[in-house]
């Protein structure tokens, strides 16, 4: 316990201890770099506009996150039980996932003009899909044929048999992609928020810091980000820990 | 059929329970078909027992497929119960020699999977006591609660062989399941399974590569051929049912074991070394 919280709390200290000294070494005021002594007062100043941002980002996150779930698990599901789908839309998602998001911001803010939530919820799904769907479809095609057959041999559908076996025996593959796509989602969000004009979320305030040369503000909304981030990460680890904790090894 | 022979000439008066006739089949690979089975032929009484060897590759796991109703043959017939099998049923039970236990489930709630399928209305209560009764005959009572990755391989393969009969199957179907433990792991799990036998009420075919395991645990053995494989011998096994380990130091023991040794080699195409 005191080593679960301990060591990463010095080590944040750390952190911000070398961040201070750098700042002040260099002599760096703080229209150059904001040292992290900067940061409390932006945060007294602003509260209300990281409580309702940090909402607007939080929310579009996770709408985007469970879009890409569920249509990353179909994908999944459709590339994992037949050999055709899967070569037909193996390139295709390829190719779709190379595809920098960022020139993907027009394109929606054109086709969804002023929808604004809309648009960053779909950008924070289709940044983030894609590992679900991979590992997913991956997880159900290498299911070794044994595990079938015990059920095929009792005259078991293919949905029983996908309930009681393959959707379990993937569960640890979806939640390490999980881990990779909470994270994706939540920079899909915050580019929107920060390239499209009259965004909103933490992404919108950290542009307004940058047009009004507030650099506490905008470090304080990038430590702002990185808690949520944190926070979102921990809870796919919470999650996965409530349903596949058996995957998990002991000692 | 050349070389179909039996030690005891003295056949069975009841009707086989599995029956397979004829069975030819082949695997469709890119670069052409592939056959596996030739003149299949196997005739296994109720409550009796049939161990099949054969050389690597010939064809032995393609046969429990077969009588499990997971593929049709090419040509020919399986039966079992009088029926003819063209898709799986529930009577029928499998084990292989990968134990796949779930491991997000415990070893009871592993044990109690086929009951799932098979008796969806059974009360929780009648399962769990079904399990418990299975775990206990095989000697793993007290690691119901546990997981499979808590348990030895051994231990697995028990478990494996309490799932695949807990539903009272007819027939019982084991893919080389002793085939990856060590020398003394397996001679308990012979022993095991002999006392489920005794126990329980099913009809077996067990696929092995080991001969000791066949004449132990086998009322007949069964020597395919190479691919494609055919029924080359039939051996009956003249041993009574409850008989011990030692028996495989006796010299009648022995003899059947040379016997069978040379089939495998003739399976082989090593005929000339069988003749030495």
């Amino acid at each position: 316990m005191i080593r679960s919280v301990g060591v990463p709390v010095v080590a944040l200290a750390v952190f911000t201890a070398i961040w201070e000294f750098v700042v002040w070494a260099n002599g760096w005021p703080d229209f150059v770099m904001a040292s992290p002594s900067d940061l409390p007062a932006a945060y007294a100043r602003f509260w209300e506009l990281f409580l309702t941002g940090a909402w607007q980002t939080l929310w579009r996150t996770v709408a985007g996150l469970v879009l890409a779930v569920i249509v990353g698990l179909l994908l999944g599901m459709i590339m994992g039980f037949s050999r055709i789908m899967r070569d037909a839309l193996y390139p295709l998602l390829v190719g779709f996932n190379a595809i920098p998001k960022a020139t993907l911001v027009p394109v929606l803010a054109l086709l969804f003009i002023g929808q604004h939530d809309f648009n960053t919820v779909m950008m924070a799904f289709l940044i983030s899909f894609f590992p679900i769907a991979v590992s997913v479809g991956i997880g159900l095609s290498t299911l070794e044929p044994e595990y079938r057959d015990i059920l095929r041999s009792l005259g078991a559908s293919k949905v029983t048999i996908f309930w009681k076996i393959a959707l379990p025996k993937t569960l640890p593959e979806f939640f390490g992609a999980l881990k990779v796509s909470v994270t994706l989602a939540f920079i899909g969000t915050n580019l929107v928020e920060i390239v499209s004009p009259h965004g909103r979320g933490l992404g919108a305030l950290f542009l307004s810091g940058q047009t009004n040369s507030n650099y506490p503000l905008m470090f304080a909304v990038l430590i702002a980000l990185a808690v949520l981030g944190i926070a979102l990460y921990y809870a796919v680890v919470w999650l996965e820990k409530t349903f596949a904790g058996w995957a998990e090894r002991k000692g | 059929m050349n070389g179909t022979g039996s030690e005891s000439p003295a056949s069975s008066p009841m009707k086989p329970l599995i029956e397979i006739k004829g069975v030819r089949h082949a695997y469709r690979t890119p670069a052409g078909p592939l056959p596996v089975l030739d003149g299949l032929e196997l005739s296994v009484p109720e409550g009796e027992f049939c161990a099949v060897v054969g050389p690597s590759g010939c064809g032995k796991s393609t046969l429990t497929r077969l009588v499990a109703g997971l593929m049709k043959p090419d040509a020919g017939e399986v039966w079992l119960s009088g029926e003819r099998v063209t898709s799986p049923r529930k009577t029928v039970g499998m084990a292989f020699q990968n134990p796949v236990l779930l491991e997000w489930r415990t070893i009871l709630d592993n044990v109690i999977l086929p009951l799932e399928i098979v008796a969806p209305r059974m009360p929780r209560r009648d399962r769990v006591a079904r399990a418990e009764e299975l775990l206990a005959m095989v000697g793993l009572d007290g690691f119901e609660d546990k997981r499979p990755s808590e348990l030895s391989g051994g231990m697995r393969q028990r478990a494996s062989l309490c799932r695949s009969i807990v539903h009272k199957p007819s027939v019982l179907i084991l893919d080389e399941p002793f085939g990856a433990l060590d020398n003394f792991t397996r001679e308990d799990l012979w022993q095991t399974m002999r006392d489920l036998r005794a126990a329980e009420p099913f009809t077996t075919i067990l696929i092995t590569h080991d001969l000791r395991e066949s004449v132990f645990l086998g009322d007949q053995v069964v020597v395919l051929s190479g691919r494609p494989a055919r029924t080359q011998y039939v051996m009956d096994v003249d041993l009574p049912p409850d008989r011990d380990l030692d028996v495989l130091f006796e010299p009648k023991v022995g003899d059947m074991l040379h016997i069978l040794r040379d089939q495998i080699k003739v399976a082989q195409g090593r005929a000339s070394e069988a003749a030495a």
